[in-house]
């Protein structure tokens, strides 16, 4: 082996240390990378394999009843090329497993059971048989949440008759990757919604739908204008009761996967970037110092013949293998990490096979990048080396320039002592340093606070929703609106303390061009189970007239308060009315519009009715009034409201812990590799001063003070700064997160500041520790005789 | 080359001239003063000769070294190795010369501290064409048996004498000293005077030795005075003493 190159290996286990704590943060980039782009790349890749093989559509609409014979007008439409035209129905599945009924959706399958758009990928077992109503398969997700398996069966309410259907077959479809039963559902519970495949000729008697749809699958031509079909489509379906067509982007489950996608793909740009920057500092401040100690070495290389390329490339194969051992931990814990994340998505997303793998050319980005980043870092240190002179060999060793500050020249330094004097000076010779330090340590802060943010929101989320707004006990969902009078009977249950109705109204808003589909909510005057509140908790009034909307649902459609909307009612008469914008609420779920009860039944055109009836149950009739009411004909669904929020903070909550861990774990590593290495530099530019000090009679704990107290420092100048920060990004990620489905609360509470503080501070004492630990070893004779 | 030309044919000493300088002159500029470290400096270093360049400390001798040595360049004048002009030398050229032709012992000794003693002889040998073997090289300064030993554990001057081995294992045509004894007691500076005397004699390599004692100048071939940054005098010793017999 080459001398130069022992020399390497030697270097590079004296900074074993630094070596290290810099390696884990190059690891912490690369493996978020890894892991957060193979996730995107993967579930990107996934979703259009899955798509292409299941054909899933272009456009999709529902109606109420159209007769075959129109599905040939569909195809006559200019730009579709393919109409598919079957049932799909709301069942009801009251569950024996749990309290309250699941919601099933029943969706035809042809006789051939090869649907020519949305079709199904059979995990196990058969189609159902052409004419049996009671076999279906279903989907995978519910089947294994509830543990039902081939043979068995469950219990359907179709149209208000009981009848067991019999597992023949588990499936998924590219239409249902994340299902949930109504897009206010946001919790993605697989318990709580099933889609049942059924034989179309054989369920159609039962939903009096013989020789006639209800529900639409397009698939256009390729450069076809999907705004145009939806347009002929709708006005083509109008007569039939359709809900207004939409395209992929409206679709349920197309639009959660795509909004996870977008928010994905913009974590894998900056949460490597922020590592490989720390990284890049990282390594500029340590070989910048190194290449300062090692002015003699490098002095005496270039005069006995080392050409200055050959002595800038030691340096750079010195980063190099800081650089490949993080890439060597960084894409196995990314493969790892990213094998949880998907795992964690495929709770949510489903498909047909577990979708992580670690491509290569990725692995390969993340390493160049990271050797770029590297070796920008490194780049001003090894220019200097190819600067320096050779004559510098023969110099005796300079000492380090200090200059007096305003501080000495006042004399104010003599308040702080000998070790205050020198921590001062210290930091005065170098403000960058210390600054670009802080700043590498508010990052560390920085990343915990945004590792707990979400956290902090959903709690903040689940306070304002679920426990202030919403008051109830029970929620029992109708299948079609309800006349008023079933919440008086309800009422009347034994154990029901009081009950309130709601109604929602299908409607699309439409302002000039912009549209949405969504719902108007009917509020009666008086209730006290359900609240209007604002993301901040702050209770806002529906108005006596006119429409309440969600904030962001006015902006999408650039009304204001005083503005006219017009609204297109999905339901009985199918009116088209404009109504007046008189308010707009700062709310976190959908995009939604609320009325008083009156005039929204004025709207629409029909007697009071209610769509959703909310009640308070005295606990010890709980189960018994859950069970009455699974039996009532017309009832879609009976939710406790309890068991909304265990769902939502048991789902979010392992999530959550997840991502917290990672990145409290991934900060505390920043905030180590900053403070480590600032305080090794610091050792290693003056341990012979520090030696010094001990020869004159200092005490250890004294020398000790005098480099601990600078990094004290760095470490207290980082702390507002990362809170600051911190907040900032999470500010900034909430508002990346879709916000047609939910908006954050940006709430972070004091645990979580107190927390990421506690981090940065931990995380200083260690390496203080450490480097306290070397500077107890400090060899007074070595250090003093040694130069290095 | 032809500007030297007659003194290849044999100069003075009927020798060739291995370097030769012509009006030297170095200004270091700091800030708003002009320091002269060397105000036009002639000289001649001929083959196999044993040189000492003596002179008051900041009289500008390791400016004049390292401009030899190809370490620095000259403000004006020129320098000639044989036939070579180092001073329209670019950076290539003078790391060939120095990787090549030159061997320098430094005051500091300048061993890399994460390498033993035998590793930075090799840190040489690993980039020179016909290189003594570092272990021979080390015997040469008689210090075989601590070749495993890191700078650390020497002391200054069995560093010293590494530093020697180092600057001889390629075979260098020039050694070049700047005070190699100046941080080492007496004793061991004779021991290290020695090692280069010897070199000097067995292995007839040019040898020029930077120092401020004066005493030591007596083992010298030749002896050139400096001061203020110009040649005072050049002396040839009638007899040359032994280092052991120097005292100072
Ligand atoms: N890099 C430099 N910058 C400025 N002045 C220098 C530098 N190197 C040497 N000098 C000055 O040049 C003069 C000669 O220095 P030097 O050649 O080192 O003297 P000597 O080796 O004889 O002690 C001194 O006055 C010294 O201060
Ligand atoms: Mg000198």
């Amino acid at each position: 082996m080459r001398a130069l190159d022992r020399k390497l290996l030697r270097d590079l286990w004296r900074l074993k240390g630094q070596v290290a704590t810099i390696a884990a943060v190059v690891a912490c980039g690369i493996a978020s990378f890894v892991a957060l782009r193979g996730t995107f790349t993967s579930l990107r890749e996934s979703q259009a394999a899955y798509y292409e093989q299941q054909r899933f559509g272009d456009v999709f609409a529902t109606l109420r009843r159209a007769p075959e014979s129109l599905k040939a007008r569909v195809e006559e439409i200019p730009g579709v090329a393919l109409a598919y035209t079957r049932l799909a129905e709301t069942v009801m599945l009251p569950m024996d497993d749990m309290p309250e009924p699941a919601v099933g959706r029943v969706v035809s399958l042809p006789a051939d059971g090869v649907p020519p758009l949305d079709g199904i990928y059979l995990v196990s077992g058969r189609l159902p048989r052409v004419g049996r109503a009671d076999e279906a398969v279903i989907l995978e997700a519910f089947a294994t949440a509830h543990s039902l398996s081939l043979g068995g069966r469950i219990p359907a309410v179709l149209n208000g008759t009981r009848r067991d259907v019999r597992i023949v077959g588990i499936g998924m479809s590219p239409e249902f990757i994340f299902a949930i039963s109504n897009p206010l559902d946001f919790t993605g519970d697989p318990k709580r919604f099933c889609v049942l495949w059924m034989d179309r000729s054989a369920v159609a008697p039962t939903f009096r739908m013989e020789g006639a749809f209800d529900d639409l699958v397009l698939r256009l031509q390729p450069g076809a204008s999907e705004a145009s079909v939806i347009e002929a489509l709708d006005r083509l379906l109008g007569p039939y009761g359709a809900f207004g067509a939409v395209g992929r982007s409206k679709q349920i489950s197309h639009s959660m996967l795509e909004g996870e996608l977008q928010q994905l793909e913009g974590m894998a740009l900056w949460i490597p970037a922020l590592f490989l920057f720390v990284a890049a500092f990282l390594l500029n401040v340590v070989l910048t110092r190194l290449v300062y100690l090692q002015r003699p070495q490098i002095a005496t290389l270039q005069a006995i013949g080392y050409p200055s390329w050959r002595i800038g490339a030691h340096f750079v194969e010195l980063v190099s293998v800081v650089v490949v051992v993080g890439a060597i931990v960084g894409i196995a814990l990314g493969a790892y990490l990213g094998r949880g994340m998907s795992a964690l998505y495929a709770q949510y997303f489903h498909f047909p096979e577990s979708f992580f793998r670690v491509d290569p050319r990725l692995a390969a980005i993340a390493v160049l990048v990271s050797v770029v980043a590297a070796l920008v870092g490194a780049l001003g240190a090894v220019r200097s080396i190819l600067r320096l002179v050779p004559a510098e060999a023969m110099r005796p060793p300079t000492p380090l320039v200090y200059r007096l500050g305003l501080v000495e020249r006042l004399g104010l330094d003599r308040i702080f002592g000998g070790s205050g004097r020198m921590v001062l000076r210290e930091l005065r010779r170098q403000p960058v340093r210390t600054l670009l330090s802080s700043i590498g340590i508010a990052l560390g802060v920085a990343i915990v606070v945004v590792g707990r943010f979400q956290a902090d929101a959903f709690e903040e989320l689940i306070d304002v929703q679920f426990f202030r707004a919403w008051r109830e006990d029970l929620s029992v969902a109708f299948v079609t609106a309800a006349p008023a009078r079933v919440v008086r009977e309800l009422s009347q249950l034994p154990g029901v303390e009081l009950a309130e109705g709601e109604r929602y109204v299908p409607v699309r808003y439409r302002a000039g061009p912009r549209f949405r589909d969504s719902v108007i909510v009917g509020h009666a005057d008086d209730l006290e189970l359900r609240r209007l509140l604002d993301r901040d908790g702050v209770l806002v009034p529906v108005p006596e007239e006119g429409l309440l909307l969600s904030a962001k649902l006015a902006e999408l459609l650039e009304v204001r308060p005083g503005d006219d909307v017009e609204v297109e009612v999905k339901e009985g008469e199918r009116r088209v009315r404009t109504v007046r914008v008189s308010g707009v609420i700062d709310d976190t779920f959908g995009l939604m519009g609320h009325m008083r009860t009156a005039p929204l039944h004025r709207l629409v055109g029909e007697e009071q009715r209610v769509s959703l009836v909310v009640m308070r149950v005295d606990a010890r009739s709980m189960d018994d009034v859950q069970a009455r009411l699974k039996e009532m004909p017309g009832v879609g669904a009976v939710t406790r409201r309890m068991s909304i929020i265990e769902r939502f903070r048991a789902q979010s909550g392992e999530t959550m812990l997840f991502f917290t861990a990672i990145l409290t774990a991934f900060a505390a590593i920043i905030t180590i590799g900053v403070v480590y290495n600032n305080a090794r530099v610091a050792l290693s530019l003056r341990g012979r001063d520090l030696a010094s000090l001990r020869v004159l009679g200092f005490t250890r704990r004294e020398i000790s003070a005098v480099l601990l107290g600078e990094l004290g420092i760095q470490v207290l100048l980082a702390l507002p700064l990362g809170l600051w920060l911190g907040d900032a990004m999470a500010r900034l990620i909430a508002s990346s997160v879709d916000p047609e489905q939910y908006r954050l609360p940006v709430h972070i509470s004091a645990r979580t500041y107190a927390f990421a503080a506690a981090v940065a501070v931990v995380s200083g004492i260690v390496s203080a520790l450490f480097v306290r630990r070397r500077l107890d070893k400090l060899d007074l004779v070595e250090v003093l005789k040694e130069r290095e | 080359m032809s500007p030297n030309a007659d003194r290849l044919g044999g100069g003075a000493e009927g020798r060739r001239a291995v370097l030769e300088a012509r009006g030297l002159t170095k200004v270091y500029r700091m800030g708003e003063v002009d320091v002269h470290a060397l105000r036009g400096v002639d000289l001649d270093l001929f083959e196999g000769e044993f040189v000492v360049l003596l002179g008051a400390s900041g009289s500008g001798k390791s400016t004049l070294l390292n401009i030899l040595g190809g370490l620095d360049v000259p403000t004006s004048g020129r320098v000639h190795y044989r036939e070579h002009d180092l001073t329209e030398a670019d950076d290539g050229a003078l790391t060939r010369y120095r990787r090549e032709h030159v061997g320098f012992v430094f005051q500091f000794y300048n061993l890399v501290p994460s390498l033993t003693a035998r590793e930075n002889v090799q840190l040489v040998t690993d980039i020179s064409d016909n290189p003594l073997d570092p272990e021979e090289a080390l015997a040469l300064v008689g210090l075989s048996e601590r070749s495993d030993h890191f700078p650390a554990q020497l002391s200054g001057g069995e560093q010293q004498r590494v530093s020697i081995a180092r600057a001889i294992a390629k075979r260098p045509d020039v050694l070049l000293c700047d005070e190699p004894t100046g941080a080492l007691d007496f004793r061991t500076g004779i021991l290290v005077l020695d090692v280069i005397e010897r070199v000097n004699r067995e292995l007839g390599t040019t040898t020029a030795i930077i120092t401020h004692n004066a005493p030591i100048a007596a083992i010298a071939d030749r002896v050139i005075t400096i001061a203020d940054g110009s040649v005072l005098s050049e002396v040839r010793n009638a007899t040359k003493a032994r280092p052991a017999d120097v005292r100072w």
